[in-house]
């Protein structure tokens, strides 16, 4: 039966979700030096395009087709099957296809996120083949294990509301594992660049927390209580985490910086994501505080110590960040939220929590392995970095033929 | 006391600061400038209209040195800048009059460095 208010809902999360990932290509495209932000924005951009065909041709049968194993199958090959009214094993008040436009937003901006990682040094079509090739054998896999009907994650009881380990702890893996083989860009140990449009990086954060309110708000997939929780504990974890990161920079005895609170804020979304339909608002501030600690150990020691150049933090923030929110889902949700969730630790199951670092070991190995054996290939078969001169000039005028600024008229 | 112009190569910038480290020369001041040069410039393309003008980028260098630095300089320079292609740049060498370092209003070759 079709109500109009979830499918209502449901499209503009939709909508909201699809800004996230030009949002990101500015939060991103901010970061860079001012000779890459086109291949930036280009690369978010043409995610868009490419992963949108991919996922209505195989991707979503893939994903959430109704096979068993591996991957869903393609009987829903080019939505085959997959129509205007409701497919109750997924969501029964709104049409089927607005659950699959809905999935679809996410299986964009996952591979999106990895780009942090090689930033200013990979080729163009290497990125188009790779992109391709990983969202298909590790993102589409991987979403069938946990959100799939009958999938092994899922019906292992793991707990994902909105996409912690499917979207960020996968893309942070994939964008380690991308910074280490790819190495460090050039000419890096006199100076580390400075991010070149900082307001950039704000509007980018802006247009992320906004548009995560679809993120976590529409996976209710239900214009009900459930969405408004995932509403609420949203904004307050990416508030605390915000606030807290700017508060750590001013205790270490730096100047609290709005790339701080950015980076901060955009922390709190991400560990929120796989608890938003299952913890309260309380343990939303304390996963909202405690996730810009780890996340800034991460980005300011851990990165140093071992020297690989993620070089805008994918996996400092998004994989950190998705891994304190798994494992605090495990600790903190409530069946008094989510009757069709479960308890953590601190509602007397400490199992959950071990289910909960069961899946993220299981995506870290599992995404880092065919992530590494994606690389190679495509570097056997095009060659995956720019030659020097190329990273030199910029990859705007070298992949691209185009200037993001001009001196003169 | 010499004044040297360099104009270089915009991506070259890195290597000749690089150069100009080992030589010990750690002051420099960088512009970014356009030029007519000899050379093809980069094509560029706006919607299928290609633009390629020789207006080209440059990277200007201005240092002032004493003298005993100055073929150090030039030298680190031209390692740090030189691809063998047209467009590598010039190096200018002026005398340079008087240098005057504002903090303490020392004058010539001590006011330099």
């Amino acid at each position: 039966m079709i109500n109009a208010g979830d499918t209502a809902w449901v499209l503009m999360s939709a909508a909201l979700v699809l800004l996230m990932t030009p949002g990101l290509a500015f939060f991103y495209g901010g970061m860079v030096r001012r000779k890459n932000i086109l291949s930036v924005l280009m690369q978010c951009f043409i995610i868009m395009c490419v992963l949108s065909l991919q996922w209505v041709l195989i991707g979503y049968s893939l994903s959430f087709g109704p096979a068993k194993g591996f991957w869903g199958g393609l009987q829903w090959f080019g939505l085959n099957g997959v129509g205007l009214a409701p497919y109750a094993d997924y969501a029964g008040t709104i049409p089927h296809q607005a659950f699959m436009i809905f999935q679809a937003m996410f299986a964009i901006i996952t591979p999106a996120l990895i780009i942090g990682a090689f930033a200013e040094r990979m080729k163009f079509s290497a990125f188009l083949i790779f992109t391709l090739l990983w969202a298909t054998f590790v993102y589409d896999p991987l979403c069938h294990w946990v959100w799939g009907m009958g999938g092994w994650l899922r019906n292992l009881g793991a707990l994902d509301f909105a996409g912690g380990t499917v979207v960020h702890i996968n893309a942070g893996i994939a964008a380690l594992v991308m910074a280490i083989v790819l190495g460090r860009r050039n000419n890096l140990e006199k100076n580390v660049p400075a991010p070149h449009n900082m307001p950039f990086v704000v509007l980018g954060t802006a247009l992320l927390w906004f548009g995560w309110f679809g993120f976590n708000g529409g996976s209710a997939l239900a214009a009900n209580g459930l969405a408004v929780n995932a509403f609420v504990v949203t904004n307050t974890a990416a508030a605390s985490a915000g606030l807290s990161w700017a508060l750590i920079e001013w205790m270490r005895g730096g100047k609290p910086t709005i790339f701080g609170v950015c980076s901060g804020a955009v922390a709190g979304l991400v560990a929120i994501t796989p608890a938003a339909g299952f913890v309260s608002v309380v343990p939303a501030i304390i996963i909202g505080l405690l996730v810009s600690v780890f996340c800034f150990i991460a980005v300011t020691a851990i990165k140093p110590l071992f020297g690989y150049d993620d070089s805008l933090d994918a996996f400092g923030v998004h994989c950190v960040g998705g891994i304190w929110g798994a494992l605090a889902t495990g600790l903190f949700a409530s069946k008094l939220v989510n009757s069709a969730g479960a308890n953590g630790v601190f509602f007397g199951n400490p199992k959950q929590f071990l289910i909960q670092l069961f899946t993220v070991g299981v995506t870290t190995v599992y995404t880092g392995t065919v992530t590494f054996i994606i690389y190679k290939l495509v570097d056997i078969f095009i060659g995956v970095r720019v030659d020097d001169k190329s990273e030199a000039m910029g990859l705007d005028l070298t992949q691209h033929c185009e200037r993001a600024y001009t001196i003169l008229e | 006391m010499k004044l040297i112009i360099a104009i270089i190569q915009p991506y070259k910038l890195e290597e000749v600061k690089e150069e100009l480290y080992k030589a010990d020369v750690n002051l420099l001041t960088v512009s970014e400038v356009l030029g007519h040069g000899r050379q093809k410039g980069v094509t560029e393309v706006y919607r299928g209209a290609r633009e390629t003008g020789n207006l080209l980028r440059k990277i200007r260098l201005e240092i002032a040195v004493n003298d005993n630095f100055l073929e150090p300089t030039i030298k680190a320079i031209a390692k740090g800048a030189k691809t063998g292609e047209t467009g590598d740049g010039k190096i200018f060498v002026l005398d340079l009059k008087e240098c005057i370092r504002i903090r303490t209003e020392e004058r010539g070759a001590i006011a330099i460095g």
